[in-house]
């Protein structure tokens, strides 16, 4: 067995498995507040990429350094993407709050086209190039044929995120309410939650975690279109569903399981079929732990 | 006084559950609510919160309207409830479900001490302490509300069904703790109960509430001796 191989594919299923990641958490974190499957989360990653890819293009005409145009313009997606989750939320979801759960669902593959439509429109249907913003680092170099610059920021940056959401979560106020808010909502309201502000906290964060995700992509990938978010968004969702939907611990075991999963099947298999064994997995995992991999089988009082 | 319902009428959707409610409520006191199940006495705890507001009539908290506040608004000015089915935060430790009923609180000191207080009055919290919640048994969890409830240092405390389907020892045992909490605290309580025996002998005065409206009040003294009560709710 080639070991180097082995390392290689392990890797860049890892950086994969990150990204989905990211992006599941928003899915997984919206579930639990509100039951919705946020369709609209696709584009909103896919906006964090071309926000970022105007600040980018912006900041270089200026002639700003790549590490410093990097981190602006991943702040301006940030800022950007949540301002968008935000607003989907208020637009699209808040006003269908009472209603049967089918509503908010189709409202949120409405907004979903909506955004892609726009994005289409607003700036162009073709593949944009996108500059690699990750710089190739020195001490890199010995490495470079095993893992490259782009991926281990990727897969650092998402460690990063995941720790500070796991502090967020667990120890804040907002995490606490957060949580409360997930397992009991009447009851969080009874302690004095506002609830309105912790589910546009949740999508505030949810958002931020794609955008940063639609960037680092980018970068890596090289180019973006407006219909990028739709894959990604789909990979996400069964990657949130994969380690049990509502559970943020599952969404990233998830995530990093359908990377490495992607990787290794294109690898030793073929590459034709990558999407063949995402969501074969998928399936396999629906039918053997219905409720996902940390997912908790609820039973439906009636 | 602390609390007035001015003649609420509240619906789920079409459906009208309060017909004109009036109660008045003063300082200090433990009032009874009983009644048949579905008469409405949950539905009038949770208009009081504002999770179910009045559709016509007032609420005066302190002789402040309350009834076009939200719910956390409400929690804010100091009433608390302790919700019927306990609902506990099943997945918070007990700890953090203490937490969660300072939550509007910032005086670090005051909740420190009012933790104390309720360790102290449910000593089998503290050794439970960094149980998740949702592993308590039946009994426990009702003492968690209770504190939970607590720990907002309310002025006015909402109990629903505070007994249902608890052992009558835990039940007793409750009941004891909610006497003495209110006569140690001062706390104003609004004790919703089905089992009228025991909220009768536990208030000073009591409602009886039948499909929406209140049709009886008094002090308990004199609902324990009422014909109608006795045959209705005290099976005598």
């Amino acid at each position: 067995m080639d070991w180097l191989y082995f390392l290689e594919l392990f890797l860049s299923g890892l950086t994969k498995g990150s990204i989905y990641a990211l992006i599941a958490l928003g899915y997984t974190m919206v579930y639990g507040i509100i039951q919705l499957i946020n369709f609209a989360h696709g584009e909103v990653y896919m906006i964090g990429a071309f926000t970022g890819l105007i600040v980018a293009s912006i900041l270089t005409l200026l002639g700003l350094n790549t590490l410093s145009i990097l981190l602006l313009a991943s702040m301006a997606a940030i800022i950007y993407s949540a301002a968008y989750g935000f607003t989907i939320e208020k637009i699209a979801y808040k006003p269908l709050r009472q209603a049967p759960r089918l509503s908010p669902l189709i409202s949120a593959i409405g907004m979903s086209i909506f955004l892609q439509n726009y994005v289409m429109i607003a700036q162009t249907s073709d593949f944009m190039p996108f500059p690699s913003l990750i710089p190739d680092f020195e001490f890199m170099e010995p490495y470079a044929h095993i893992i490259g610059s782009p991926e281990l920021v990727i897969i650092l940056t998402t460690m990063v995120v995941m720790i500070f959401l796991t502090v967020l979560i667990k120890f804040t106020r907002i995490g606490k309410a957060m949580r409360a808010t997930a397992q009991d909502k009447g009851m969080a309201m009874l302690v004095g939650v506002n609830i309105d502000r912790v589910i546009s906290m949740t999508f505030i964060i949810g958002t931020a975690l794609a955008a940063v995700g639609g960037i680092l992509t980018a970068c890596h990938v090289g180019q973006i279109n407006f219909y990028i978010g739709f894959l990604a968004g789909l990979k996400a969702f069964t990657a949130a569903v994969l380690g049990g939907i509502g559970s943020i611990p599952g969404a990233v075991l998830g995530g990093l399981v359908l990377g490495l999963t992607e990787s290794f099947g294109t690898g030793y298999i073929s590459s034709d079929y990558e999407d063949v064994f995402a969501f074969t997995l998928l399936i396999l995992i629906l039918i053997f732990r219905p409720a996902g991999i940390l997912g908790r089988s609820t039973t439906q009082k009636v | 006084m602390i609390l007035e319902l001015k003649n609420i009428q509240a619906f789920y959707g079409n459906l009208q559950v309060l017909k004109g409610v009036t109660i008045k409520i003063n300082e200090g006191e433990i009032i009874a609510l009983i009644g048949a199940n579905g008469a409405g006495k949950t539905t009038t705890l949770m208009s009081v919160c504002g999770v179910v507001p009045p559709r016509f009539g007032e609420i005066y908290f302190m002789d402040k309207p309350i009834h076009n506040m939200s719910p956390d608004k409400i929690v804010a000015l100091g009433i608390s409830q302790v919700p019927e089915g306990r609902r506990i935060f099943p997945l918070l430790s007990v700890m953090e479900n203490l937490d969660m009923g300072a939550f509007l609180r910032k005086d670090k000191a005051g909740i420190k001490q009012d933790l104390e207080y309720v360790f102290e009055l449910f000593p089998v919290l503290a050794e439970r302490r960094h149980q998740s919640g949702g592993t308590l048994s039946g009994g426990e969890q009702q003492m968690l509300a209770i504190s939970r409830a607590i720990m907002a240092r309310p002025k006015l405390l909402l109990l629903d069904e505070p007994s249902l389907g608890l052992a009558p020892l835990i039940v007793k045992q409750i009941f004891e703790i909610i006497r003495k909490f209110n006569t140690e605290s001062g706390t104003t309580i609004f004790l919703v109960e089905q089992n009228a025996n025991l909220a009768l002998k536990t208030a000073d005065r009591g409602y009886v509430m039948e499909t929406g409206s209140i049709t009886i009040q008094d002090t308990t003294k004199n609902l324990l001796k009422n014909e109608e009560v006795k045959k209705a709710y005290l099976g005598l």
